[in-house]
């Protein structure tokens, strides 16, 4: 366009305008993380008489050598290693089914998108309810019928072995729409011409997904996938309102564990040094999107 | 997709597409059928359709909600929290992202790119400092705690940019060259024409603190200033444990968000697409 640039200088103006959401950002974004890279490295407490010092990595070994944190740490690899592949599959299947024009599709796809708006808080009381032990409950009911009777109603919440698959479950169940509108969007700005090439030289259903549909889905797909990691690293409001990271460990979390020590126990410098581990987690995964997505514009 | 497929797919295609959707809304189903019974009668209704079908309906649960708890107070906090995070952060960030985007001015580029890394920081990663800070000023239990941390957000900033990049420049020319200044330029001409990415943030954002649940859980102490998701987590662990009342609690609580989503859906639809773009 005409480069009028230099007419007037423009850089009051731009300060003017940038400012309020600059400084919001360096005051309750920037500061904050930069003080809990700096708290990960002190003895800090709220209300602590103890002089503040400089420990080092001691915060780091301590937490590295509690096994509450461990199996919290694991627990979140567990459940993005199941929940990132189950709801990514269900969310494609789900914008796949919508895709076609189906009769219906508008209210399927408000029925799909539905429990994202409901807060995750609700959602968990929701489910603490079909969850409910004996055989009245709704879970032990559906089971019972799917297994033709061959269901003994279980206690899922205070089930080790169960506790952490069901809050799977309900988190699959909140968050899938939000993926498969994504996934949609992505489907439909596929250019029709090159399905309709690849169904010329004679590709099926099958091939035309593997060869035309999956490639040209591929940075939708790692960006959903990059969003539900990073969700379940953040996992906590399910957690804390159903299990209270029990029975015994079995449903703890990365936050779960920062947000008890530094709220039940006022140790601010060893949830910051969570903080830190969980943000190295973050960029890990966001770093390997990076690398994974192909520049915008790709075509194959 | 090839609009064709043969009859067969169509079909299945259809009974899957309804088996999913019940599945979806069982929940629901449950939600709200179960707020209409008695208390007692919940936990032995709630397993099955029949059950919930069966027995007498009543509003009773709904009075109890607000015999027992404050919940227009847990409403009107929500809203107030949301909607001013919200609106104050649409003026905000678009404000700045039309800077970044049209303005020529020093520390441009450096300034965006620091506001394009700081999109990698959830509010977890902040949440003990920030807690730290708010407990130190004695801001603890209060509006500001909850709202003013939250206005500014790197990626509404860049979604305004994202969009004010791709309008075309003629329609700012003309009203510079009659000597409109900057400002009015931005509230006369761009705003009027970026209705949907300000529908986009506001949605996005709006989904992002009515639900939010760590950070109030945090700050607040008592039910003065507590958000409907703190409130009803409160509810659930007040006794007696009455199952009914809970389930109206969340009814009434999910009711006037599910209403707007049927209302603007495709605009939903839309904001959340839309945070995908960036892939």
């Amino acid at each position: 366009m005409s480069g009028r640039r230099g007419l007037s200088d423009q850089t009051p103006t731009a300060l003017l305008m940038a400012a309020p959401a600059l400084l919001g950002l360096l005051l309750f974004l920037l500061l904050p993380f930069v003080l809990a890279l700096a708290f990960a490295f002190t003895n800090l407490r709220l209300g602590s008489p103890l002089p503040l010092e400089f420990v080092g990595f001691k915060q780091f070994l301590r937490i590295f050598s509690d096994p509450g944190f461990l199996q919290a740490l694991a627990n979140n690899l567990l459940f993005a290693a199941v929940v990132v592949p189950l709801q990514t599959a269900l969310a494609l299947g789900l914008a796949l089914l919508l895709d076609q024009g189906l009769r219906g599709t508008l209210v399927y796809r408000t029925v799909f998108f539905m429990p994202v708006v409901f807060p995750m808080s609700l959602v968990a009381v929701i489910w603490l309810l079909i969850y409910a032990p004996g055989p009245a409950g709704m879970m032990n009911q559906l089971l019972d019928l799917l297994s033709l009777g061959h269901w003994q109603p279980r206690d899922f919440l205070r089930d080790p072995a169960l506790a952490l698959p069901a809050i799977m479950l309900l988190s699959i169940w909140q968050g899938a729409g939000f993926q498969m509108v994504i996934l949609l969007a992505g489907l439909q700005a596929i250019p029709l011409e090159l399905h309709e090439a690849a169904a010329l030289d004679g590709a099926g259903r099958w091939q035309r997904f593997l060869h035309v549909t999956l490639p040209q889905l591929r940075n939708p797909l790692i960006f959903v996938m990059l969003v539900t990691t990073i969700l379940a690293f953040r996992l906590f409001d399910q957690v804390q309102i159903m299990t209270r990271g029990g029975p015994d460990n079995a449903t703890t979390t990365m936050m779960f564990e920062m947000v008890q020590a530094v709220f039940t126990r006022q140790q601010v410098a060893r949830a910051s040094a969570m903080t830190v581990i969980f943000f190295l987690l973050v960029l890990l995964v966001t770093l390997v999107q990076r690398r994974l997505a192909r520049q915008e514009g790709y075509r194959p | 997709m090839i609009a064709h497929s043969r009859p067969v797919v169509r079909w299945l295609s259809q009974l899957l597409l309804l088996g999913l959707a019940l599945l979806f809304l069982a929940p629901l189903a449950m939600m709200l059928l179960g707020s209409l019974k008695a208390d007692a009668r919940v936990l032995t209704d709630a397993g099955s359709i029949g059950g919930l079908l069966s027995g007498e309906f009543s509003l009773q649960n709904y009075r109890d909600v607000f015999a027992r708890t404050d919940f227009l107070r847990f409403l009107f906090n929500s809203l107030f929290i949301t909607s001013t995070i919200v609106l104050c952060g649409m003026l905000v960030n678009s404000l700045a992202a039309y800077a970044f985007a049209r303005l020529e001015w020093r520390g441009r580029g450096l300034l965006f790119n620091a506001v394009l890394a700081l999109m990698i920081l959830p509010l977890e990663a902040i949440a003990v400092p920030l807690f730290y800070g708010i407990s130190l000023l004695g801001l603890r239990d209060t509006y500001t705690a909850q709202i003013l941390p939250f206005i500014a957000n790197a990626f509404s900033i860049y979604l305004f940019y994202t969009f004010f990049i791709g309008l075309p420049k003629e329609l700012e020319e003309a009203a510079r060259l009659d000597g409109a200044s900057t400002l009015r330029i931005f509230f006369s001409i761009i705003v009027p024409n970026a209705k949907p990415v300000f529908a986009s943030v506001a949605i996005l954002s709006f989904l992002m603190w009515w639900g939010a649940y760590l950070w109030p859980l945090m700050v607040t102490i008592g039910p003065q200033v507590r958000p409907l998701p703190v409130a009803i987590a409160a509810f659930y662990t007040l006794p007696p444990l009455q199952w009914g009342d809970i389930l109206a609690f969340g009814v009434m609580m999910v009711l006037p968000v599910l209403a707007v989503f049927l209302l603007f859906q495709r605009w939903f639809v839309r904001g959340v697409a839309a945070s995908g773009i960036k892939g």
